[in-house]
Order: C-alpha cells, then structure tokens, then sequence
C-alpha cells in the first residue's frame, strides 16, 4: 500500500508548469498541480490535467513500426532509422532540402530541440524547422 | 501546532493503515500516504489540497484499511458531504482535525475554520478554535447590484474560462464519472470560452447542497474567476429556502437525494 505524488515538468508545452503525478503502488493514476511551485502557481491548463494520461494508454507505441506489405510490423529502431535515413536522402536528392521539413517538441529537452534543428540545417540543408506548439 | 500533529499522527499510526497527509520534499509539498516508519519531520500543512478527495481515492482502492486524514474545517465538511454519497466509509477512516488560523479563514472567507468532529468516532481536534471570517465583500453586497451589472460581471468573468475543467477535478465533492461538463448534449465541445452561462450555471447547480466553501476551485483556476462568490450565493439560498447547509451534519441526507420509495408516497402521478 504506498500513495506519493512525483514533482515533474509538464510535458506539453514550453511553459514549465510544474505538475505532481499521483501514483498508486507504482501505477500513475492522476494529476495534482503544483500549489507552491513559482511556474504554474497551482494551476495547469486542461493538457496539464491530463498529462498522466498517455503514460500507461494501451495506444501507445513502445516499438518502432514500419510498414510491411500493407502490415505494421514491430521492428529495431536500427532499421526503423535505416529506412529513415535512406528514405530523406533520396526525397532530398530528388526534390531539393527545402521539400522536407523538420518538426521538433516541446516534450523534448532544449539540447534534443537545439540537435533537431541543426539536423534540418547543416545535414538536410533546410531552415523548413517548426514544433507541435504551433500545430 | 506543527509538532503536536506530527506526535498525533505518529500515535495513530500505530492503530492505523496509514494517514493522508501534507508531505514536504525538496520539489515542494503534496499529498501522501505516511506510514509507519515514514519520516515525520516531513509532515506539514501547507499548501493546502484536497486531503478529503485524497482520502476518498484511497479507501476506493485499498478496501480494507483502515486510514486517517489529518483534515481543515473544509476537509471535514466534504468527508461528510462525501460520505453521504458514499465516497466516503466513515467507519473506516479517522481524522485529524486542525485548526485554521484567523488569517487563513479571513484569506478563504471561511464561516466555520474549526473541524467539527462531533460525528467522527475516535478523532482528535488539534489548535485552537477561531471565530469565522467575515463573507467575501462582493456576496455581502451582491443583494445590492442590479441585475444588469450582475450579468455583466459574470459574462466579464466566465469569458476568461478556458474550460481546464480544474475547477472539477480539484473540488473534493465533484467525483461523477461521467461529467455533465463533458457532455456534448449540454458543453459544445471545441468552444473556448465555454458557453456563457450555461457551463459554469451547470457546475454552480451540481454544487447546490455540495459545495463546502473550501476555495480550492478558485486556486486551481489559472484564470481567478471567483467561482466561489457563485457557489457562496448558492449555499446561501439553499441555507435560507430549506435549510440545508452543507458538511453539517453526517445523517442529514441531501435534500436532492431521493429513493424511488420517497418518490411513490409524493407522486400523484397516474402511470
Ligand atoms: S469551494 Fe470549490 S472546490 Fe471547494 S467544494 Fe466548493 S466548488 Fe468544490
Ligand atoms: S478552473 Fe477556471 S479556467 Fe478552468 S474550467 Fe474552471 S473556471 Fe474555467
């Protein structure tokens, strides 16, 4: 029998709120806001509230898929940015950098952000960088 | 205070499961289930949350504790609303009660800042009881504004809601699983701001007979609309009109609840 709440950073947007995760004998069952936390003051946008939501969701994705003769197929992610790979170098070849674009997250870390747009600029050769904020 | 509640709860915790409590960690202060062997210097009572929703959550899940809560005057007012509604075993849950101090209750324009433990078998009443606080301004003079300006005020305040649904989620007496708020038949969804009047009439309604006072929707709401002024007036006619004042009392049943056997002996209807 254990009941904690885990202080962590909403994953959603940029904003920083903080929010707890309320958690069951190890099992994430709902969101707290953060009363004395400078950032969200105990408030959290509807995403916040949900934030736990995704985590244990039977939708989500734990492998990479690609698809094989009209099957999704669990595969390495070796392969899975193998194909990645080969498949931008050739659309680049083909149709020029500024056909692709790159879009990065606000669920990812600045450094992870800072290394997604030097990817789309000094190996696509693209500026085309934008982030599922603005989606 | 502080020391006397942790010297109570480490006591109890002797009898108990495990008590519901403020825990204070370097990232800030939460909920928490203590248990024997916790750390006690921990224990804290700010900032305030919902100890009482906490509590109803764990006795769903752990059916056989036997827990505590250490509880406000709101805390307890909503176990009790709450165990009405069966949210809440009485029998199995002990409390803790503590006092507020005269500036909280003036901060939450609290009536009643001392836990009535009358009907909680084996709790315990820590601090000194202080006197109520006088109600916010603008509901001691809302009998006063005329009805246009009420309109207007409250147009001007619902339309900063974004609809976070904190309000709900953060109250102790809002626990439905399925929410008339998220209901397409009465919310559109996709629309920001909500409905005006229609969201924030059908929360103020379902608060009738509910709503405790304790101000926790009007700390969640990332937008301060004084949700509480509404849900003050409303406490306020059904105070007047029939006399039922929430959290007063455990064995008074709402008044809006009633069995179908109620229903035969009113109805004149002919089926
Ligand atoms: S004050 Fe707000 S959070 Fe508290 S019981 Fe009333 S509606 Fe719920
Ligand atoms: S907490 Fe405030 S912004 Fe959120 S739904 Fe309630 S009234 Fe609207």
């Amino acid at each position: 029998m254990d009941y904690k709440n885990i202080q962590t950073i909403c994953p959603y947007c940029g904003c920083g709120c903080a929010l707890n995760l309320e958690v069951i004998d190890g099992e994430i069952v709902g969101v707290l806001p953060a009363n004395d936390h400078p950032v969200s003051q105990g408030s959290l946008c509807i995403k916040g509230w949900n934030a736990h939501a995704f985590v244990g969701h039977e939708d989500r994705l734990k492998k990479p898929l690609i698809r094989k003769n009209g099957q999704l197929e669990e595969v390495s992610w070796n392969e899975a940015l193998k194909l990645v790979a080969k498949n931008l170098g050739s659309i680049q070849k083909k149709h020029g950098a500024d056909s692709i674009g790159v879009l990065t997250s606000a669920k990812c870390t600045n450094e992870e952000n800072y290394l997604l747009q030097k990817f789309a600029r000094a190996v696509i050769g693209t500026n085309n960088v934008d982030h599922c904020a603005r989606l | 205070m502080i020391t006397e509640i942790r010297d109570k709860v480490a006591e109890q915790l002797e009898k108990l499961d495990g008590i519901v409590a403020l825990r204070s960690t370097e990232d800030g202060a939460a909920p928490y289930l203590f248990q024997q062997g916790d750390n006690l210097e921990e224990l804290v009572m700010n900032p305030r949350y919902p100890l009482s929703k906490t509590a109803s959550k764990l006795q769903k899940r752990f059916k056989d504790a036997k827990l505590g809560v250490v509880a406000r005057g709101c805390d307890v007012r909503a176990l009790v609303e709450m165990a009405k509604r069966n949210q809440i075993d009485p029998d199995r849950l002990v409390v803790i009660g503590v006092t507020c101090t005269s500036e909280e209750a003036e901060f939450c324009f609290c009536a009643e800042p001392a836990p009535n433990l009358d009907q909680w078998s084996g709790s315990t009443l820590i601090g000194e009881p202080v006197p109520g606080a006088p109600p916010n301004p603008i509901v001691a003079e809302y009998a006063q504004i005329p009805y246009a300006e009420r309109w207007a005020f409250w147009k001007a305040q619902f339309t900063k809601c974004h609809k976070c649904f904190g309000c709900r989620d953060i109250c102790p007496v809002c626990f439905c699983e399925a929410c008339a708020l998220e209901d397409p038949l009465w919310v559109e969804p996709g629309l920001l701001a909500p409905d005006f009047p229609m969201y924030h009439l059908i929360k103020a309604q379902h608060m009738t007979t509910r709503c405790v006072g304790c101000r926790q929707c009007e700390m969640a709401c990332p937008a301060d609309i004084p949700l509480t002024v509404l849900y003050d007036l409303v406490r306020q006619d059904v105070a007047e009109l029939i006399g039922y004042v929430p959290g007063a009392d455990i064995n008074e049943m709402p008044p809006f609840t009633l069995t179908l056997a109620d229903a035969a002996i009113e109805s004149d209807l002919v089926y």
